[in-house]
């Protein structure tokens, strides 16, 4: 699909080394910096070609944040992006340009992603316009074309987006998304604000298209059920980090890190007999503004204990392919009574 | 659907749906939106009747608005002077339809020249930071003084003229606009399909001029037209106190302003100007209110 220069063999499409993205906080009379946001602090990870990648973690955590840093909508602090082993992350506006192509977007609100004075055909085709790939006829073929791909009659193209429901919407700016022959594509919540049967409409779109044109997927959601249905691999991000990562079934089955855990047990069974633990964290997510020493899931963690509070834990492998950011080898099943009491007393 | 079958035994057959249901109303399309927006329609049927009225000034049984007449003086209204003569034997009536003139020149070129001024500093200023800084200082500085205060000094640097007064209301008026356009600008460029535009390798111009500028225009559209009532208004005030249109051209502001000083003995000098103008600025801005509510997004396409 991608007709640049062939890169090395068994390079991942997507790279993403040490991604910092901190967000100053202005205040003050004067406007000064008064302090940052954290909002993604140190993240690597890698897709490759045809892989779906699923960023899971709760609101605020930066999973966003990494999708639009890999967008390049804003600059990055640290680290490096690179795509085919192309950095990309210092690129001028002018020389990204070609390359923004081979990434597209689509957005977790459906109403707000389409602009509402454009038609479908122009928004479609904008991108095939902006890059010269079509125009005329052909450029109303090739709209045609990706109207078929995403389901949608033809003549769709000549109608408003609010003249179409959520689904229909999103199904639209996968259309906008596929238009220029991309490579990946970021969900940025893709299915979040949708209806639970439409959700598994366009998830199962997504994943045809995935097998027919071999598209990566970079796909951001906090839907665990959703994610395990169609990623190949998960990364969990708390907190501006990444706490673990594994493939689906690994992950899934035996997750390692106590985090990934808890956010396993809170993904709803449809199965009223079924009886689990759950594991029912405490306290809130502490800001991003002024993140814990150590390891950052230290203030919620059952299973803390002195060193997590002063040495940061890095990714590590921890057998099965895991790779968790967590100072416990094996990590318990059952809390330890001594932090038990402790949650309960605080 | 249509095809009848006869009923079975022991029952009768629903009545049809379309004898039950009160006849549907079989509207023309102009008649359907006044339905819809009944205060656009009132609104702009009032407005185009009163720039008709300003557009045939010279047929409406008019003459002429500055001849004077000093034997015929503050006559009262009566079948010859519709709304009586002033101190110095003018027709009232020709000088109110008339005068209807420079209300609407100045209210609708104001309302035009601030809106795109402010449209533009905020399209530029809502995009370019440092613009942005420096800008919106001034316009928070001109801001802080009264918009009318800020007219009578303009006007107390040049001499009177229509372009003047013109030029000082919209000054005095851009500051609004652009703060408006840059607020509405400020949401946009945060929207999804703005990103999604830059995702998709959209140049920054064009930007601006496909997924920006349509969506700010709504609320620029209805800011305009409170301009506009409210350049009126402003214009009145202006030649009321004399700071305005040049007493040879006849303007709602100084028929009244001239009518003052005989207010209390002959009131109608004062009364049909004014009562003109009331109108004039309650039909602009019903317009305005109807085009807000039409306008607006969340209401446009209700069934």
């Amino acid at each position: 699909m991608s007709n640049s220069q062939t890169p090395a063999p068994g390079t991942p499409l997507l790279e993403v080394k040490g991604l910092k993205k901190h967000f100053p906080i202005h205040g003050g009379i004067l406007g000064g910096k008064t302090g940052n946001v954290f909002a993604v602090d140190g993240v690597s990870f890698d897709i490759k070609r045809g892989e779906t990648l699923s960023l899971v973690g709760e609101s605020g955590c930066g999973k966003s944040t990494v999708g639009k840093a890999v967008l390049r909508l804003y600059p990055i602090t640290d680290g490096e992006v690179l795509l085919d082993g192309r950095r990309i992350d210092n690129l001028s506006a002018g020389e990204l340009r070609p390359l923004r192509k081979r990434i597209q977007v689509v957005f977790q609100d459906p109403f707000s992603s389409l602009n509402p004075r454009q038609k479908l055909r122009d928004i479609i085709a904008e991108p095939i316009i902006n890059f010269g790939l079509a125009s005329g006829s052909e450029l109303d073929d090739r709209v045609g074309d990706l109207l078929d791909k995403v389901r949608l009659p033809r003549d769709a193209m000549y109608r408003y987006p609010h003249e179409f429901s959520g689904g229909q919407r999103q199904r639209i700016a996968i259309a906008r998304a596929l238009a220029p022959g991309s490579d990946l594509i970021i969900c940025d919540e893709a299915v979040s604000a949708l209806d639970v049967s439409v959700k598994a409409q366009i998830v199962n779109l997504l994943s045809d298209l995935q097998d027919e044109l071999g598209l990566t997927l970079l796909f951001i959601s906090h839907d665990l059920a959703i994610v395990e249905h169609l990623t190949h691999r998960v990364a969990v991000m708390y907190l501006g980090k990444m706490v673990e990562m594994a493939d689906r079934k690994t992950l899934f089955s035996t997750p390692h890190h106590p985090y990934t855990r808890a956010l396993l047990s809170a993904v709803p069974v449809p199965d009223p007999t079924v009886k689990r633990q759950r594991i029912i964290l405490r306290g809130d997510v502490p800001s991003p503004i002024n993140p814990p020493s150590g390891c950052r899931f230290h203030t919620r963690c059952p299973f803390v204990f002195d060193r997590c509070k002063v040495d940061e834990p890095q990714l590590r492998d921890v057998g099965m392919g895991r790779m968790s950011a967590c100072h416990l080898d094996v990590v318990p099943d059952t809390v330890p009574e001594a932090n038990r009491q402790a949650a309960v007393a605080a | 659907m249509s095809t009848t079958t006869l009923p079975p035994d022991g029952f009768t057959p629903a009545p049809k749906l379309a004898d039950v249901l009160p006849p549907r109303k079989e509207r023309s399309k102009l008649g359907m939106f006044a339905y819809r927006h009944p205060t656009i329609a009132v609104g702009g049927f009032m407005v185009s009747l009163f720039v008709l009225m300003a557009i045939f000034a010279p047929l409406l049984w008019t003459v002429d608005p500055t001849a004077l007449a000093p034997a015929r003086r503050t006559r009262p209204p009566s079948e010859l002077y519709w709304f009586g003569t002033d101190m110095l034997g003018r027709d009232v009536y020709s000088r109110v339809v008339y005068g209807a003139r420079i209300s609407l020149i100045v209210g609708f070129g104001v309302a035009i020249c601030a809106a795109s001024i402010g449209l533009f500093i905020g399209l530029i200023s809502g995009f370019i930071r440092a613009v942005d800084a420096v800008v919106m200082r001034i316009m928070d500085g001109m801001m802080s003084i009264p918009s009318i205060l800020l007219a009578i000094a303009m006007m107390a640097l040049t001499r009177a003229s229509v372009e003047n007064v013109i030029i000082a209301i919209t000054i005095a008026d851009v500051p609004r606009v652009s703060r408006l356009v840059r607020g509405v600008v400020l949401t946009l460029r945060e929207q999804p399909y703005v990103e999604a535009a830059i995702a998709a390798g959209t140049r920054t111009p064009m930007i601006i001029i496909k997924h920006i500028l349509p969506n700010t225009l709504a609320p620029v559209i209805v800011q305009a037209t409170f301009l506009c009532a409210s350049a009126m208004i402003a214009e009145a005030t202006l030649s009321f106190i004399g700071a305005g249109t040049p007493p040879i051209i006849p303007s709602w502001g100084n028929i009244m302003a001239e009518g003052r000083a005989l207010w209390q003995v002959k009131p109608y000098i004062v009364f049909f100007p004014a009562v003109f103008l009331s109108i004039t600025v309650l039909s602009v801005n019903l317009l305005g209110d109807g085009l807000r509510d039409a306008l607006d997004p969340r209401m446009a396409k209700r069934i």
